[in-house]
């Protein structure tokens, strides 16, 4: 498991309250809301520096916290990220 | 109604004035990196005295007309917040929830456009693909185009993922069918962002206004919001282009909805807080000028602890929502929790604050028409819309655990 499927990980088990295998399906498992879809974007843009666009949204790209971290990994091969909507910003504190 | 004023306010190095109300004595002072913009603010404050009288007759009415929308338009109150290649006019969190407290002070209606119309905005400014950023987020900021947040249906409230509403792809074009309800501003709304279903998951699609096959029902009559021209909307077969789509099936939907509702969340806890204060200020005012008995209605304890409840309830409200903006300023969709904990400290504010200054004013507070009246009902509402505090208790739980298993 990459450095980055680590803290992701760790995200979703402190979020979820529940032990989050790499390869899970929580969206499955009906372990999150839409608020939590929305906080999981901005902790994925605010810590790893990237900007999430609308067509990263398919949900497979966020099924599991392997695959989170495959999409950042793909972003951090690509172009920079960051502009006026907010999104991409350094993580505050 | 009164024009709009121009905003010409002899520039100055005034802090930014409190949305109306004497509130508590210079609780805090205030923050340097959160000093509101003069323009937003004051335009807003300037508009919010010139309709402060036409307010309470809107609601009798039962609709906001149509000088007073083109007001807000022209004060650029209706997006302020979208950045300036957007039309807008780069409002800061504190700027837009000042502005946004001027307005709700005066009038529930007027607060609830500039929440949909800021939720649509948000949501297409987080979401929207580039054609769609570029062509409506200007029309929303201008007026041009008016916007309706098309959710709730008959089993979808709450859960909005259960959303029945049907976008199905004919080969060439989108069709929509289905039926909304409580759209606020559904009467007049061209702009309508609505939430439903493709055969690969549920998403949001934009439908103009004069497309064939809306149906519109206005409704009359309701507990509060009634100049809001509020409406239940059926959409039978309604055809859109395919670029109309806000986001790709299965995630859409809740992305989509919950930066919408984020963000209205975000403007309604500021109405609020100017409701609470501007009850309040109402409440002081009566009691102070009220003579019962030889002795002013101020004179008796039982009312001084009223009024004073009541201060600290505003207080308490304007605080959380300050702390939510300046959250929002740091991380613009990071703020979920403050913001949430804010709309559910101030809408039930409002509503304690509305309940006590009826209750100073009396038979004055059940006048037809007063402010204090329209906000008791208003207030109530303004508790159940975008997240009821049953569910805002719940997250703001669930965070809580989660610190907890953190440590």
């Amino acid at each position: 498991m990459t450095d980055t499927a680590i803290e992701i990980r760790e995200f979703l088990t402190v979020a979820l309250r529940r032990p989050v295998e790499p390869d899970e399906d929580y969206f499955a498992l009906g372990l999150a809301d839409s608020l939590f879809a929305l906080e999981l974007v901005v902790f994925v843009e605010e810590r790893f520096g990237i900007r999430i666009e609308v067509e990263d949204l398919e949900l497979d790209n966020f099924r599991t916290a392997e695959r989170i971290a495959a999409l950042v990994a793909g972003k951090h091969g690509g172009p920079a990220a960051g502009d006026e909507t907010g999104a991409g910003r350094a993580a505050r504190g | 109604m009164p024009p709009a004023a121009s905003g010409a306010r002899p520039a100055g190095p005034d802090a930014p004035r409190p949305a109306g109300a004497p509130g508590l004595p210079a609780a805090v002072p205030d923050v340097p990196a959160a000093v509101p913009d003069v323009s937003v603010v004051d335009a807003a404050a300037d508009l919010a005295a010139a309709v402060r009288e036409d307010a309470g007759r809107w609601d009798e009415r039962g609709a906001l007309p149509d000088e007073a929308v083109r007001a807000v338009a022209a004060a650029g109150l209706l997006a302020p917040d979208l950045p300036a290649r957007h039309g807008g006019a780069g409002a800061t969190p504190v700027q837009l929830g000042e502005a946004v407290a001027h307005l709700g002070g005066v009038c529930g209606a007027l607060r609830a456009l500039l929440t949909v119309q800021g939720m649509t905005a948000a949501a297409l400014l987080r979401w929207g693909s580039a054609a769609q950023r570029e062509r409506w987020l200007p029309a929303l900021a201008s007026g041009e185009r008016l916007a309706g947040f098309a959710a709730t249906e008959r089993e979808a409230g709450s859960a909005l993922a259960e959303v029945g509403t049907r976008i199905e792809d004919d080969g060439e074009q989108l069709v929509v069918t289905g039926a909304k309800r409580w759209v606020t501003f559904g009467q007049s709304a061209d702009l309508l962002l609505v939430l439903g279903r493709t055969a690969a998951g549920p998403t949001a699609v934009l439908v103009e206004g004069d497309r064939a096959g809306i149906g519109r029902e206005p409704v009359a009559g309701q507990l509060g919001l009634r100049a809001a021209r509020i409406a239940h909307l059926t959409f039978d077969r309604v055809r859109v282009p395919r670029e109309n789509l806000v986001a790709p099936a299965g995630a859409g939907l809740t992305h989509t909805a919950a930066v919408a509702l984020d963000h209205g969340r975000f403007t309604v806890a500021w109405g609020c807080v100017g409701m609470a204060e501007a009850c309040l200020a109402d409440a002081v005012e009566h009691a102070v000028r009220r003579v019962q008995g030889g002795v002013p209605l101020a004179e008796h304890q039982l009312v001084r602890s009223l009024l004073a409840r009541s201060a600290v309830d505003a207080a308490a409200a304007r605080a959380l929502a300050e702390r939510a903006a300046q959250a929002r300023a740091g991380s613009p969709l990071g703020a979920v929790t403050e913001t949430v904990a804010a709309k559910y400290a101030a809408a039930g504010a409002a509503k304690a604050v509305a309940d006590r200054a009826v209750q100073v004013l009396g038979s004055a507070g059940c006048e037809p028409g007063g402010r204090p009246g329209r906000f008791y009902r208003d207030a109530k509402v303004m508790e159940i819309i975008e997240g009821s505090p049953q569910l805002a208790e719940l997250h703001l739980a669930d965070r809580l655990l989660r610190r907890a298993v953190r440590r």
